[in-house]
């Protein structure tokens, strides 16, 4: 008979037991001292209780800080909360106690796990409701109970083989809306009568899976309709004249100036998985970046984590090894923690810290390091969160190969497939509101890094033993988009009955088109197929024969004998009507608003430790940085390894006989993009430039990715500033001469009816020449000369100042018009050892710039930075102008420095032993002199500024 | 003369293993990494190697506790082939994951409690998180470890990247036992160490960074063959890879005299 046992183990010192409690106490929920916190198995099977005690001793338990209660529950006088995940959401840790039984050579069992937390305090009912739902559960993925929680093991589905037709034939135009509504499809009235329409050819109705298919391939999300539509574009600028251009499809526009671009570098762009350049005379670079931000709005632990592991599937989908990651992240603030917020939507802190952890989970268990990326803190992200994750890989050049063919296996590796992930990339498609929690349960999953870590070593060996003709991800749409998107020229024949399911009674159309994570498809010539399950085997990688690619142009999908998809792939690829779309812009009218009268001392510390500038170590010491060895450029430098880096230096394994490395920077600016998106782009590249050049990077080398985030394209607005975004990343490209190699859109960005700052991410890949020849943006030694390259702007729209103070500026800084010269300029002398220190000026601007060199070094430094327009101190220390750079030199290369920089650069101030900040502000012609006013800010302070922020919240 | 062969495990989840490839490359040795399916099939015999490492990463996934299923594939698997290894003296080496597993796996020999029951372990960090930073290392001036004697008292400067580094201990005189049995083999210096201090760390972050009792960074078993360690000494094997400050105090001394040891 098979009995349910259940196992409780406490840790003696847990300290999730304190988070808890502090976590609690912001939530403003009074009355808990204390927490004990417990890991619960159950276990299900034929065990003795001496199997059961020597399972529990060999795996479960620490004989050295755990205590453990096998059967009964212990009577507690305290409430006790116990969460469990729902049946069908990944469980690793039951599965490897699953595992670890048959290691032992026990029989066979099931486990389920559950977290029990016995809530130590004076609670009533309210208050241990309110602590399960903010803090312990998230019913998405996880049921939780007052007491002990029911066992939930993960069971046969109810569904059988069963493919039903649907009845599209004759249906009025608002039946066929309701049917994507009510189905989830997201399609609109003109795509749901072109499959109307196609199927009326063919003389039938659709089935299930066939609608299915269409839906996802056809979803924003994977076909990127509003990329590829003819857009109406009416720009009214601030004189109230209005411009009207078209636009012939955005990714097309964005491809034309790659191709005019051209770099002998530039390896693939735009075509596959992710773009790729040349490192070396022998390896090729490959870099993503991807959003997850639904997913993560919802689950945030979850979310995040699927989205570093989709992307570096994408990174795998180019034949590349992974070797690092990047993450940019924009949550609403985290202050107050007991704000009120619309129903359906997480504190902005509990998204922060899902995310973050979702994030170290994947990256840190696939060993990859995460060396870069910037958190946004808006507004205008409380509802919806933002959630960019990115990924580099290596691998020899030439050797993806990208050419299925008739008659090769389908194969799948990796991942078993279940019901979870169903409808992500139609679910991605739309807004989200109140009930979408509700609705997409199924679309949000946790992911299963170990799993996608065997994949990663069987890609990379298949790849070098040439076992493969062509390999994909599969991502949104699972292996309908993967196998649908490979056999696009040739056609293919799937048998679904072979899927490794993790359940049984899945539908055929869930098997289809289930997004399940950590699963790779490959195109495998028949003879190859062995060698292939061997390395598989080796890896401890399931792998599954789907079927094969045709050459007849259909795709075919049965499930044993029952048909259950057969559609044209001309149809598929090529049916969906192409959309027209209109976008407006109206340029704000240029205010300049009104600057305060307020101490510039007190500004310029507030806006070192205002989120978005101060230290991200709580964040990012959670993240292995230094797994492979070749991290040169870190997160944080300085003598204490706690100042700002600019950009990721990365030395790849593999490439040690040479002195080239590659670095990775961002650049982002939400807060520009409200007043005028053209610009944002144009600054956000900008941005990720200065960034790149400020570790040692060559101008001349960068590849550049972009990612769009923004609302509802169907409402002219949104689209209006996404289309002056691109056509600023147009301008950009040929301005600084860097190619576009890859880009990702995710629309939709809404909650009930609310959009997101329009949102660019600019990702910048840049290689610098020689990895001895890298500088940092902490200061190096007392008696250096601080230059400045770059001139101020006194338009404060779009500033961090500007939103701190509500000045009301509404002009953003010019952009520039010629880049490259200066950047070259640094570039050449960083490159020649002449500047010892590099620091961007962005967020916060020059004075925050500048005590950030002072914090890395512990050094102090007096400065003397030019006055701008008549607007006083305030605006010359905290303006945003773009193309800014700081640079530490020796005195002694002063003469040499000055000649090189000409007109580009002046010195202003020297950096001292003492523990002081100051900057003087003068209008005159003199480099040096203070005149008027000036900030004096203790070192200490300035550390605890832009330190202690972060080490609170 | 033919390089010492080092056999570096790799199971499901290992990452660390190309790092530590290379710093044994560098030190003299002939790295081979070899996955657990091989080692538990016989495809590859542990007898073959003049030595082990046991890299970092999460095998398994770490999903019952780091290194605890890891732990019990070498009891289970490889229990003669590592009891032969360590008799004949042959080094054993494990870092952060592999640390986890040879201590949980009973390899690293503890001082046998009550009921021959652990009074060791690695768990959770002191804060609660996954910590990455740099920090100093000292091998102690007086160990059990034949083959760190060439390294007593030497700093190593590396970076620990871990969730569940912090060395805890059943009770009190557990530290004093190990202490007297000199099995302490690294410790965690105070943050002036890498510029010429010599203190210890005193339990405080972040140059302890996870609260670990007495300082303890690594041990070593009573045979001294086997040695295990949180910090990633194969992060820093040449000087381009350490953040600033003065150069030495590299992990590649340690490698060199684990290869030594090898042949």
């Amino acid at each position: 008979m098979c009995v349910t046992t259940r196992i409780e183990v406490t840790a003696a010192d847990d300290p999730r037991a304190g988070q808890i409690v502090h976590l609690v106490r912001l939530l403003g929920v009074p009355g808990l001292v204390g927490c004990r916190v417990s890991r619960v198995y159950h276990l299900q099977g034929d065990l003795s209780t001496e199997e059961i005690d020597r399972l529990s001793r060999e795996v479960l338990v620490d004989p050295v800080v755990d205590e453990v209660i096998v059967g009964s529950l212990l009577p507690t006088s305290y409430p006790v909360v116990e969460v469990a995940p729902r049946p069908g959401v990944t469980d690793v840790e039951a599965r490897e106690l699953e595992r670890a039984a048959a290691a032992l050579g026990l029989p066979p069992v099931r486990a389920s796990t559950a977290r029990r937390y016995e809530l130590i305090g004076d609670l009533d009912e309210a208050a241990v409701s309110a602590i399960s739902r903010q803090l312990l559960a998230n019913e998405i993925i996880e049921v939780h109970s007052l007491g002990s929680v029911r066992p939930c093991f993960d069971s046969p589905a109810k569904g059988e083989v069963q493919v039903n037709t649907v009845k599209l034939a004759g249906l009025a135009d608002a039946d066929l809306v309701r049917l994507s509504r009510e189905g989830l499809l997201s399609l609109d009235l003109g795509e749901m009568r072109a499959i109307q329409d196609h199927f009326a050819r063919e003389g039938r109705d659709p089935t299930d899976a066939e609608l299915e298919t269409l839906a996802q391939t056809w979803s924003e999300h994977c076909m990127h309709k509003t990329f590829r539509a003819h857009i109406r574009l009416e720009h009214t600028k601030s004189d109230g004249s209005v411009a009207v251009s078209s636009h012939e499809g955005l990714l097309a526009a964005l491809r034309r100036v790659t191709e005019e671009l051209a770099p002998p570098w530039l390896r693939s762009a735009f075509d596959d998985n992710a773009g790729i350049v040349a490192f070396d005379n022998d390896f090729d670079l490959a870099f993503k970046v991807e959003t997850h931000n639904h997913p993560s709005a919802l689950e945030p632990f979850g979310g995040a984590n699927t989205g570093i592991g989709g992307v570096v599937r994408d990174v795998m989908g180019v034949s590349a090894r992974p070797i690092a990651c990047t993450n940019v992240l924009c949550f609403g603030p985290p202050d107050p923690a007991d704000r009120d917020l619309p129903p359906g939507v997480l504190h902005p802190r509990r998204v922060r810290d899902g995310v973050v952890a979702g994030i170290g989970d994947y990256g840190n268990k696939l060993g990859l390091p995460t060396v870069n990326g910037a958190v946004v803190y808006d507004e205008g992200y409380v509802a919806n969160p933002l959630v960019y994750c990115g990924a580099l890989g290596l691998l020899p050049s030439g050797s993806h190969p990208t050419e299925p063919r008739a008659g090769d296996r389908i194969i799948a590796i990796g991942g078993r497939t279940g019901r979870d992930g169903i409808h992500g990339a139609t679910f991605s498609s739309a807004g989200m509101d109140e009930a979408t929690a509700g609705q997409a349960g199924t679309a949000v999953q946790i992911g299963d890094p170990i799993t996608q870590k065997g994949c990663i070593e069987v890609v990379e060996q298949a790849r070098d033993l040439r076992l493969y003709h062509a390999i994909t991800d599969c991502g949104a749409g699972g292996f309908s988009s993967a196998v649908g998107e490979m056999g696009e020229r040739l056609g293919a024949e799937v048998d679904l009955a072979g899927a490794p399911l993790k359940y049984a009674g899945l539908e055929p159309w869930e098997i289809w088109l289930s997004e399940a994570q950590e699963r790779m498809v490959l195109a495998v010539p028949g003879s190859r197929v062995g060698a292939l399950r061997e390395l598989c085997e080796h890896h401890e990688v399931e792998m599954t024969d789907l079927g094969r690619f045709t050459g007849t142009g259909r795709l075919v999908v049965r499930h044993g004998d029952t048909p259950v998809v057969d559609l044209s792939m001309e149809f598929l690829h090529h049916g969906v009507p192409r959309k027209e779309m209109v976008g407006r812009w109206a340029d704000p009218v240029p205010e300049s608003g009104e600057v305060p009268e307020v101490d510039p001392t007190r500004v310029v510390l507030e806006l070192l430790s205002h989120p978005t500038v101060a230290s991200k170590e709580s964040i990012v010491r959670t993240y292995d940085h230094e797994v492979r060895g070749g991290t040169i450029g870190r997160p944080f430098v300085g003598v204490r390894a706690d100042g700002p880096g600019d950009a990721a230096v990365l030395k790849p394994l593999g490439t040690w006989h040479h002195d080239a490395a590659v670095a990775l920077s961002v650049g982002i600016n939400p807060r520009v993009g409200r007043l005028d998106p053209w610009s944002m782009a144009l600054h956000a590249i900008d941005e990720a430039v200065r960034n790149l050049v400020a570790v040692g990077a060559d101008p001349a080398r960068v590849a550049l990715l972009d990612n769009f985030c923004w609302g509802d394209p169907t409402k002219p607005d949104r689209l209006g500033s996404l289309v002056r975004a691109l056509e600023g990343c147009l301008e950009g490209a040929r301005r600084y001469r860097m190619p576009f190699i890859s880009g990702k859109d995710s629309l939709f960005n809404e909650f009930a009816g609310e959009a997101i700052p329009g949102t660019l991410l600019i990702s910048a890949l840049g290689l610098v020449p020689d990895l001895h020849r890298t500088v940092s943006s902490a200061f190096t030694r007392a008696g250096c000369d601080l230059w400045l390259v770059g001139d101020p702007s006194d338009r404060l729209g779009g500033s961090l100042v500007d939103d701190l103070l509500g000045i009301g500026d509404r002009r953003v800084p010019p952009t520039l018009d010629t880049p490259l010269e200066r950047y070259m300029a640094v570039h050449r002398l960083i490159a020649d050892g002449i500047v010892t220190a590099a620091h961007d000026v962005s967020d916060g601007g020059i004075a925050v710039a500048i005590a950030e060199m002072a914090i890395g070094g512990r050094l102090g430094v007096e400065a003397t930075v030019p006055m701008v327009g008549s607007r006083g101190i305030l605006t010359a220390l905290t303006n945003e102008a773009a193309g800014r750079l700081l640079l530490e030199s020796a005195p002694a290369r002063r003469d040499h420095l000055a000649a090189r920089l000409g007109p580009l650069g002046r010195r202003i101030g020297v950096v001292t032993e003492g523990s002081s900040i100051k900057i003087a502000v003068a209008g005159g012609a003199e480099p040096i002199g203070v005149n008027g006013d000036s900030v004096s800010i203790d070192l200490d302070a300035a550390v605890r500024a832009f330190t202690v922020q972060g080490a609170e919240s | 003369m033919t390089l010492p062969p080092i056999l570096i495990l790799h199971a499901p989840g290992t990452n660390r293993d190309a790092e530590a490839a290379v710093a044994v490359e560098l030190a003299g040795g002939d790295p081979r990494i070899v996955s657990m399916t091989d080692l538990r099939t016989g495809v590859v015999s542990m007898s073959e190697f003049g030595g082990l490492l046991l890299p970092g990463g999460f095998s398994y996934g770490d999903a019952l506790g780091a290194g605890a299923r890891l732990a019990l594939e070498l009891r289970t698997w490889l229990s003669d082939e590592l009891a032969d290894a360590v008799r004949s003296g042959r080094p054993l080496l494990g870092i952060c994951n592999g640390f986890q597993a040879l201590l949980k796996s009973g390899l690293l020999g503890e001082p046998s409690g009550p009921e021959g029951r652990r009074r060791v372990t690695l768990t959770d960090n002191a804060n609660g998180r996954f910590e990455c930073r740099w920090v100093t290392l000292r091998v102690e001036p007086v160990v059990r470890s034949g083959w760190l004697g060439s390294m007593a008292g030497m700093k190593i400067r590396c970076p620990v990247a871990h969730g569940e580094g912090r060395v805890a201990v059943s009770d009190s005189e557990v530290i004093g036992t190990l202490e007297s049995e000199r099995r302490i083999a690294f410790r965690y210096l105070s943050e002036d160490g890498h510029e010429g201090g010599d203190r210890l760390a005193g339990g405080l972050y972040p140059a302890n960074p996870n609260g670990s009792a007495g300082d303890i960074a690594g041990l070593c078993d009573a045979t001294g063959a086997v040695v295990g360690l949180m910090p990633h000494p194969e992060d820093h094997v040449v000087d381009w890879q350490r953040p600033g400050g003065p150069p030495g105090a590299r992990g590649l001394p340690l490698f060199k005299a684990f290869v030594d040891a090898a042949r």
